[in-house]
C-alpha cells in the first residue's frame, strides 16, 4: 500500500518547494509560479524529448543535494535536469544565469529578421515576451542576417524559417502526433532548417497544431496571416462536438466574425488538448460552437498590457517603465 | 631509450595481416584475459595502469568503465569512437591504417571486461579507406577464430563491425555518435541520462578513443603496475602525438609521458626542431580545441618550470597560462603565422560543424567567424576585440555538448595571449594585408603579466 511517494525538498531562489522524484527543475519551479520560473523556449511539456535546445532556461544550481552539496560546476538546462533532495538552485538571484540568459536572447535574436510589425505571431510571441524582459536594446551584430524562402507547407500552414529559432517543438509535434515521419531538420548548424521531405506538403489532421507550438512567427495560420493584429482580436473559450478532437478551443473575435481558431493554451502557452483541422480551419463560423465565455490570457504580452485585460500587478512596473 | 607499447611494431612488413601480426606476439592479451583471468580483473587492470581517455578529456578509462551499469538482461555495448576529426589530429588514423588488429584485439579484451556481446567501431566518413583495411582485418578474426561464438572455446561471443559517418565533426561526441550509430541526426544528446546508463539503443553503454582501446592490449599482456610505471604522476604511459605545423619532422609519435614540450619539439628523434630554422611563435599541444600557448608559456610554465608533455603539466596555470593535452594534435607555429587568421580558420571549422541544436552555438559560431573574418582581411574595429570576448564567454560552458567550449577556447585565448596582435590588425588594416604581425621576442611571461 505504499503508493504515496517520497517526496523530495528543492528550494529555487530561496522558495522551498516538494516534489516527486523525477521532476526536473523546471517543472518543480512552475510548481511555486510566479517570478521563480525561468523562461522555456524550446521544452513542452507534452512533447517527449523536447527541451535542452534553447538554453533559456539554464539556472543555476547552488548545491547539488543533500548527500553531496558540491555545486554543479556549469549552469544547467533547468528543463532537462531532474531534482535531488536538497537542490538549492538559483534563477533570477543568480548574476551569472541572468547575463547568460542575455546572451542567449542576443544570439536567438541575432538572426532573426525582427519583422514584428509585420508578423503574425506579434503579441502572443514567446521570443518578443523574452527580449523584452531580457533583451539589449540594440543589436551588436553588424552582418547581413539569415534569410530562406518563405514555404506554404500545405494548405493551411506556412513556414517562414527566416524566424525559426529552430526550437524542434513542430518536429515533435509532427511525429509525435501524427503516425508518418513527414517533417524534420535538414543541414546543420546555422544552415539548418526546418523541412518537409523535399517541399510536400504536411497533410494530416492534427498538423495545424504546429502552429500553436511554435513559439515565434515561423509556423502561421494561412487563413489568418495579415487578418489582424492578435491584439485586435478578443478570445473566446468556445467548444464544439468534435469526433477526432476534444473540440475545446479559443475562437479569437473580430466583432462578430471568427478570425482563427486555436487550441487552449495554459499560462506557459503551452496546448494541453491538441485540436483536429478540422476545428482549427474550418469552422469560422459563430454556429459551428458553442461560446463558454472570454478566454483570460495569463501573459504579459501586449494583449495583456493594454487591450483586453488589466495588466499582470506584478508586471506593471515593467511595462510603465518600458 | 623510449618505449613503444603501440607503434613497437609498425614497421615490421606486412603487420596489417594476420599472420604476421600473429607471429609478432598478436592476439596474446585475448588469450590471457579469456583464459586466465574474469572480466573484473581486466577491469583492475585497466584502472591500476592509470590509464586516462585518449580522445581529449582524459577521464580514467578504469573509473569509465566501473560506470557501466550493468542491470540484468540487459545487453551492454562496447563502442570505439574513431571518427577523428580534430583538426591538426591523425594519429587514430596512423594507428588503424598500419596495425588494424592492434585496435580488434583492444576491442576483444576490452569488450570482454564489460561483458559486451556487440561492439562497434565508429569511423568517420572521410576515412574510407581505413575503413576496407579495418573490415578486412576483422574478416581474418572471425576467420582465425578470435571474433564469432565461444571464442577460444570459453563461451564468450562477440560480434564486431565498422560503422561509417558522414562526414560530421560533431559525431565525435559520444551521445551524438550513438544517435548517429542508431541511424538518425547526429544531434549529442541532452544528458543526463549518461551513455553508461542509457547509451546505444537505451542500453548501457561505453564509448572509448582507438588509442584507449590499443592501449588496453599492452596493460593486459605486461599488468597494469607495469604501464603505470612509464610516465609522470597520474599521466601514466605512453601517448601518441600527432606533430604537424612549422617543423622538420611532421608525423605520429609514441611518446612515454615524461619528455619536456622543449625536447618534442626540438629533439631530432620527435619534431626536429622549427622548420627553415625559424623561431617559435606559438604552439597548441592537443588539438584545434585546446587553448594556443605564446612562445614563451610552451616550454616552461608560469612558474618557470619546464614544461612536461603530460596531462597536468601541460594544463598548468588553468587557462590563464596552460592548456590541456587534448587529443594530442601539437601544431606548432613559427614566427610568421598569424594568429588571427588561424583562429579564423578554427573558428570557421567549428561554425561549419556546429550541429545547430543549441542557441549559443549555431548563432554564437557564426557570428564569432564574421567577426574574425573581418579583423583578419582589415575590416575591423576596435570593439570587437572585447566583443569577440564577449561572444566566447557566452558560448563557453552554456551549450548541450562540448563543441561550444571547443569553439570558444582558441578565441579565448588567442585573444588574451596575442591581443596586441588583434590591435594590430585594427590599427594597420593595410599592412596586415600585406604581412604578418610577426614575434615580439621581447615579450615574456613577466612583461606580459606586468
Amino acid at each position: 500500500m505504499s503508493e504515496q511517494t517520497e517526496k523530495i525538498k528543492v528550494t529555487i531562489d530561496g522558495k522551498l518547494v516538494e516534489v516527486a522524484p523525477g521532476t526536473t527543475i523546471l517543472n518543480a519551479a512552475r510548481e511555486i509560479g510566479g517570478e521563480v520560473v525561468p523562461p522555456a523556449m524550446c521544452y513542452y511539456s507534452s512533447l517527449k524529448g523536447s527541451g535542452g535546445k534553447c538554453r533559456t532556461c539554464l539556472v543555476e544550481v547552488s548545491k547539488g543535494s543533500e548527500k553531496d552539496p558540491r555545486p554543479m560546476p556549469k549552469l544547467v538546462a533547468s528543463c532537462s535536469t531532474p531534482v535531488a533532495d536538497g537542490m538549492e538552485v538559483k534563477n533570477k538571484s543568480s548574476e551569472k544565469v541572468l547575463d547568460a540568459r542575455k546572451g542567449v536572447v542576443e544570439f536567438l535574436l541575432i538572426n532573426h529578421p525582427l519583422d514584428c510589425p509585420i508578423c503574425d505571431q506579434a503579441g502572443e510571441c514567446h521570443l518578443q515576451d523574452l527580449a523584452f524582459e531580457h533583451g539589449l536594446e540594440k543589436t551588436r551584430y553588424e552582418f547581413k542576417r539569415r534569410t530562406f524562402d518563405q514555404i506554404d507547407i500545405g494548405e493551411y500552414i506556412k513556414l517562414h524559417m527566416t524566424r525559426c529559432i529552430l526550437c524542434y517543438r513542430c518536429v515533435y509535434t509532427a511525429d509525435q502526433l501524427t503516425n508518418a515521419r513527414e517533417h524534420g531538420v535538414l543541414k546543420r548548424g546555422d544552415a539548418a532548417e526546418i523541412s518537409t521531405y523535399i517541399q510536400n506538403s504536411l497533410d494530416n489532421d492534427f498538423i495545424g497544431n504546429v502552429i500553436d507550438v511554435c513559439p515565434v512567427g515561423a509556423l502561421t495560420d494561412r487563413t489568418f496571416r495579415f487578418k489582424s493584429r492578435v491584439w485586435y482580436t478578443k478570445p473566446m473559450d468556445v467548444h464544439c462536438e468534435c469526433s477526432k478532437c476534444s473540440g475545446k478551443a479559443v475562437a479569437w473575435m473580430i466583432g462578430d466574425e471568427i478570425a482563427r481558431i486555436t487550441a487552449r493554451k495554459d499560462q506557459y502557452g503551452e496546448v494541453k488538448e491538441f485540436i483536429c483541422n478540422d476545428c482549427r480551419f474550418n469552422k469560422k463560423q459563430k454556429s459551428d460552437w458553442v461560446f463558454e465565455g472570454p478566454r483570460h490570457i495569463d501573459r504579459h504580452s501586449v494583449i495583456s498590457a493594454n487591450k483586453y485585460e488589466d495588466p499582470i500587478p506584478e508586471h506593471t512596473p515593467l511595462l510603465n517603465k518600458a | 631509450m623510449t618505449r613503444k607499447l603501440l607503434l613497437d611494431k609498425v614497421n615490421v612488413e606486412g603487420i596489417a595481416g594476420y599472420d604476421v601480426y600473429r607471429k609478432n606476439g598478436g592476439y596474446r592479451s585475448v588469450e590471457k584475459a579469456l583464459k586466465t583471468m574474469s572480466p573484473d580483473e581486466v577491469v583492475e587492470e585497466v584502472k591500476k595502469s592509470g590509464l586516462r581517455g585518449r580522445g581529449g578529456a582524459g577521464f580514467p578509462t578504469g573509473m569509465k568503465w566501473s560506470f557501466l551499469a550493468k542491470p540484468e538482461g540487459v545487453p551492454r555495448h562496447l563502442l570505439c569512437n574513431a571518427d577523428e576529426s580534430e583538426p591538426g589530429t591523425f594519429k587514430d588514423r596512423y594507428l588503424m591504417e598500419k596495425i588494424p588488429h592492434l585496435l580488434i584485439e583492444g576491442m576483444i579484451v576490452s569488450s570482454f571486461a564489460l561483458g559486451a556481446n556487440q561492439s562497434y567501431i565508429y569511423i568517420r566518413g572521410e576515412y574510407m579507406y581505413v575503413l576496407r583495411i579495418l573490415e578486412k582485418a576483422i574478416a581474418e578474426a572471425y576467420a582465425n577464430g578470435w571474433l564469432g561464438k565461444n571464442i577460444l572455446g570459453t563461451g564468450f561471443d562477440l560480434d564486431l563491425s565498422v560503422t561509417p559517418g558522414a562526414g560530421a565533426y560533431i559525431c565525435g561526441e559520444e551521445t551524438a555518435l550513438i544517435e548517429s550509430l542508431e541511424g538518425k541526426r547526429g544531434n549529442p544528446r541532452i544528458k543526463p541520462p549518461f551513455p553508461a546508463v542509457k547509451g546505444l539503443w537505451q542500453r548501457p553503454t561505453v564509448v572509448n578513443n582507438v588509442e584507449t582501446i590499443a592501449a588496453v592490449v599492452p596493460i593486459v599482456n605486461d599488468g597494469g603496475e607495469e604501464y603505470a610505471k612509464i610516465g609522470i604522476g597520474r599521466s601514466t604511459g605512453t601517448k601518441l602525438i600527432s606533430a604537424g605545423g612549422n617543423i622538420n619532422k611532421p608525423g605520429v609519435y609514441e611518446i612515454e609521458m615524461n619528455i619536456t614540450v622543449e625536447e618534442f619539439i626540438y629533439s631530432d628523434t620527435y619534431c626536429g626542431g622549427i622548420k627553415n630554422g625559424k623561431r617559435l611563435k606559438a604552439c597548441v599541444p592537443g588539438g584545434s580545441s585546446v587553448p594556443i600557448l605564446p612562445h614563451y608559456l610552451v616550454c616552461k610554465t608560469a612558474a618557470g618550470e619546464d614544461r612536461l608533455m603530460t596531462y597536468e603539466s601541460l594544463a598548468d596555470g588553468g587557462f590563464a597560462t596552460g592548456s590541456m593535452l587534448g587529443s594530442g594534435g601539437f601544431i606548432v607555429y613559427d614566427e610568421d603565422q598569424c594568429i588571427v587568421r588561424n583562429t579564423w580558420n578554427f573558428t570557421r571549422f567549428y561554425h561549419h560543424e556546429s550541429c545547430g541544436q543549441c542557441s549559443p552555438c549555431r548563432e554564437g559560431t557564426g557570428w564569432m567567424e564574421k567577426v574574425l573574418h573581418r579583423l583578419e582581411y582589415g575590416h575591423g574595429k576596435m570593439e570587437d576585440i572585447n566583443l569577440l570576448w564577449d561572444i566566447q564567454r557566452k558560448i563557453e560552458g552554456n551549450t548541450i555538448c562540448p563543441l561550444g567550449d571547443a569553439a570558444a577556447w582558441p578565441v579565448a585565448a588567442a585573444i588574451r595571449h596575442f591581443r596586441e596582435e588583434f590591435e594590430w590588425h585594427v590599427n594597420e588594416p593595410k599592412a596586415c594585408m600585406e604581412r604578418n604581425y610577426g614575434l615580439v621576442t621581447e615579450k615574456t611571461f613577466e612583461t606580459a603579466t606586468a
